[in-house]
C-alpha cells in the first residue's frame, strides 16, 4: 500500500525534481497551482512518461529506475488512471469500456465485486449506452469504475472534477467520498482546488514550481502558516475531522466531538458515531483571552497559541493547539496587539455554528471494501 | 435488362468489379499500415515516404502504367524472376490490371485513412495502455474501430477510382477481351469502332448505372459505420 516518487525531468525549460511518497490507503491529493507538475508526476508514475532520472516504488516494487534501466510498461503497472477528460472509448458501450481493463487484468474482478463497484459508482443504470450519450459526470463515474475494475495496486486522478461545471461536481464528489472510504489502495488526486483537498483528501502533497514543498496530513499542512503562500493565502482554512456525537432534533443541530473539543453545527445526517470532516475559515475565528458572557456564538474551544505569523494586509494567522486538533484564526495585527497575544498563551477560539462547513459525506455502509 | 447487353460487354462490366475488389482489398491492409505510419510514426525519411505515396496522384497513369510495364513485363528483371519462380504474371493479364489500379488507388485510402487515424485522440491510446492494452492490442480495439469511417471512405473512393482507372490500364496490361477489357476500355473501343454508338452509349449507362447504386451503397455503409464507433 505504498508508493515512493523520486522524479527529475526537464523538458521546454521547466525542470521537475520532487521526492514524495504515499504510505497508507486513502487520498493523497497532489496540489499545486496549474503548471506546477502534478500531471507530469502523475504520468512518470503510471508509465506513460519516461523521466529523464528517478526511482519509482509501488508496493516495495520498483516500476522505474533510471540507474538500473527499468521503465515497466505502463500496461504492466496496474495503476488505474483517470483522465480529466475521461477518455471513454466512444465506440464501446459503457459495460465494455468498463470492462476493458478487467479483460486484460491478470487477477479480474469477480462478478460481486464488479457489481460493487457500479453500484458504489451509481452507473448501473448507464450500462448499454454509449460515452457520447453521457453527461459529464456520469464519464468521470465510469472512468472511475473502468479503471477500478482492471483492480489496480494504486489509482490516479488527474483533475477528474476540474472540466465540470458545479452541479456536476456536486454529482461526481458523493461518490469520490464513497470511494476514498471504501477502497483499500492508495488514491492521489491531483488538484488545484483547495477545496476538493479539504473535502477529499487525507494527506497532501504540495507541489509548486516543479518541486515537492510539503506532504502530511490534511489537517497538519493546511494549518502550516509557512505555507499559506502556497496552500491559500486568501483563504486560510482549518480541517478537522470529527464524530458525530448527538443530534438535537428540536434546535435542528447536531454536536460534534473531536480532539481537544466539541462543536454545536447545524444538524448533519448520520448516526452517533458516523466521521465528518469539518471546515473553519480562519477569518471566522475569533479569539479571546477569556471566556466570553452573553454572547450568541456557541461554540468555544480553548486552545494554546503555536505560532503567529504576519499575513496580507493588517492581518495575521494564529494556529492554535487544541489538544491534538489544529485550529487558525485571523484576526489583525490591531487586535492580537490589544490583547497582548504571544506564543504559549492560553486562549478561547469562538466559533459560530454557521461558519462551519461539513465539508465531508458520511459513508452509507457497504457489504464490501473495493479494491 | 440483362439481354439489353452483349456477353462481352457483361464480361467487361464482372471484369471491371472483379479487378476493382482486389485492388482494393489487396491495396487495403497495405494503406492502412502506411497510413498509421505517417499519421503517428516519427521516423527519418517520413516526407519522402509521404511523397512517395502520393506520387500516382501527380504522375499521369500512363506513366504509370508505363513503369509497370519496364519493371514487371515478362522481359523486366522481376517479371521474369516472377514468372520463372511463380509462374505468375502481371503483364497483359487481370491481375495486372488490378495491380495498376490498386497503385492509382493507393494514394487516396493511404489519404482518408490518415485523416481519420489522426482525428482520433492519442489520449485514447494512452488510456488503453494504462488498462493493460499492449500495442497491437490498441492498434486492433481502438485504432481501428475508430477509423472505420475513414477506411470505408478509403475503400469507396478507391473503388470507384478503380473501376474508373483507363491510361495505367492499357499501358501496363493493353485491351485484351475477356482478361483486360474493363468498362472504361470497353466504351473506348466501342467508340473507335465504326458503328459501334449504340454500343458505346450503352455501356455509359450502365457506368453511371454503377456509380449511381456506388454512391447510394456508401452513403448507406457510411452511416452504419459511423453509429457502430459511437461518432
Amino acid at each position: 500500500m505504498t508508493l515512493s516518487a523520486k522524479i527529475e525531468h526537464r523538458f521546454r525549460g521547466f525542470h521537475l525534481s520532487v521526492d514524495f511518497s504515499v504510505i497508507r490507503p486513502g487520498l493523497t491529493a497532489l496540489f499545486g497551482p496549474s503548471g506546477a507538475g502534478k500531471t507530469t508526476c502523475i504520468n512518470a508514475i503510471s508509465g506513460l512518461l519516461k523521466p529523464d532520472s528517478g526511482h519509482i516504488e509501488i508496493n516495495g516494487q520498483p516500476v522505474f529506475d533510471s540507474t538500473t534501466s527499468l521503465n515497466l510498461p505502463s500496461r504492466r503497472r496496474r495503476i488505474g488512471y483517470v483522465f480529466q477528460d475521461a477518455r471513454l472509448f466512444p465506440h464501446l458501450t459503457v459495460s465494455r469500456n468498463l470492462d476493458f481493463g478487467a479483460r486484460r487484468s491478470p487477477e479480474p474482478p469477480t462478478p460481486a465485486e464488479r457489481e460493487n463497484i457500479i453500484e458504489i459508482l451509481g452507473i448501473g443504470h448507464l450500462m448499454e449506452r454509449r460515452p457520447a450519450k453521457l453527461s459529464g459526470g456520469e464519464r468521470q463515474r465510469v472512468a472511475l469504475g473502468r479503471a477500478l475494475l482492471m483492480k489496480p495496486s494504486l489509482l490516479l486522478l488527474d483533475e477528474p472534477l476540474a472540466a465540470l461545471d458545479q452541479a456536476r461536481k456536486s454529482e461526481v464528489l458523493p461518490h469520490l467520498e464513497r470511494l476514498r472510504d471504501h477502497a483499500r489502495i492508495p488514491i492521489v488526486l491531483v488538484t488545484h482546488s483547495l477545496e476538493d483537498v479539504a473535502r477529499l483528501a487525507d494527506d497532501i502533497i504540495v507541489i509548486n514550481d516543479g518541486r515537492s514543498m510539503a506532504a502530511g496530513p490534511v489537517d497538519q499542512i493546511l494549518s502550516r502558516l509557512d505555507l499559506l503562500p502556497l496552500t491559500g493565502q486568501s483563504e486560510p482554512m482549518s480541517v478537522i475531522a470529527a464524530d458525530v456525537l448527538r443530534h438535537d432534533i428540536d434546535g435542528g443541530l447536531t454536536e460534534l466531538g473531536f480532539n481537544g473539543g466539541r462543536l454545536w453545527v447545524a444538524r448533519i445526517e448520520g448516526d452517533p458515531g458516523a466521521q465528518v470532516r469539518l471546515r473553519i475559515a480562519a477569518r471566522d475565528v475569533m479569539l479571546a483571552l477569556a471566556p466570553p458572557s452573553g454572547i450568541s456564538a456557541s461554540n468555544l474551544i480553548s486552545g494554546r497559541i503555536a505560532e503567529i505569523r504576519s499575513g496580507p494586509g493588517p492581518y495575521c494567522d494564529i494556529r492554535l493547539d487544541c489538544g491534538g486538533s489544529i485550529l487558525l484564526a485571523r484576526i489583525t495585527r490591531r487586535s492580537s496587539e490589544r490583547l497582548g497575544l504571544g506564543l504559549g498563551h492560553e486562549v478561547i477560539a469562538v466559533i459560530k455554528s454557521v461558519s462551519v462547513n461539513r465539508q465531508s459525506g458520511i459513508a452509507p455502509a457497504l457489504n464490501q471494501p473495493v479494491g | 435488362m440483362w439481354t439489353a447487353f452483349t456477353p462481352a460487354e457483361i464480361e467487361a462490366l464482372t471484369l471491371s468489379l472483379r479487378i476493382a475488389v482486389v485492388a482494393v482489398t489487396g491495396a487495403l491492409p497495405v494503406a492502412i499500415a502506411v497510413a498509421f505510419l505517417l499519421a503517428r510514426g516519427r521516423f527519418p525519411g517520413r516526407a519522402f515516404v509521404d511523397s512517395l505515396v502520393h506520387l500516382p496522384l501527380v504522375l499521369p497513369p500512363v506513366v504509370t502504367g508505363y513503369l509497370l510495364l519496364i519493371t514487371f513485363g515478362t522481359r523486366a528483371p522481376l517479371g521474369a524472376w516472377l514468372l520463372e519462380t511463380f509462374g505468375f504474371r502481371f503483364a497483359f493479364s487481370w491481375t495486372g490490371a488490378a495491380l495498376a489500379a490498386a497503385i492509382i488507388t493507393f494514394p487516396f485510402q493511404v489519404r482518408a485513412i490518415r485523416l481519420s487515424i489522426e482525428a482520433i485522440d492519442p489520449g485514447l491510446s494512452q488510456a488503453a495502455e494504462t488498462l493493460g492494452a499492449g500495442p497491437m492490442d490498441r492498434f486492433v480495439n481502438i485504432t481501428l474501430p475508430l477509423a472505420l469511417p475513414g477506411i470505408l471512405a478509403g475503400a469507396i473512393t478507391a473503388f470507384a477510382a478503380s473501376l474508373g482507372e483507363f491510361g495505367a490500364i492499357i499501358t501496363f496490361v493493353s485491351n485484351i477481351p475477356g482478361e483486360t477489357r474493363t468498362l472504361p476500355l470497353a466504351i473506348y473501343t466501342a467508340i473507335q469502332t465504326p458503328g459501334g454508338e449504340v454500343a458505346a452509349a450503352r455501356l455509359t449507362a450502365l457506368a453511371i448505372a454503377l456509380a449511381v447504386a456506388g454512391l447510394v451503397l456508401s452513403e448507406f455503409a457510411a452511416q452504419r459505420v459511423r453509429r457502430l464507433s459511437g461518432q
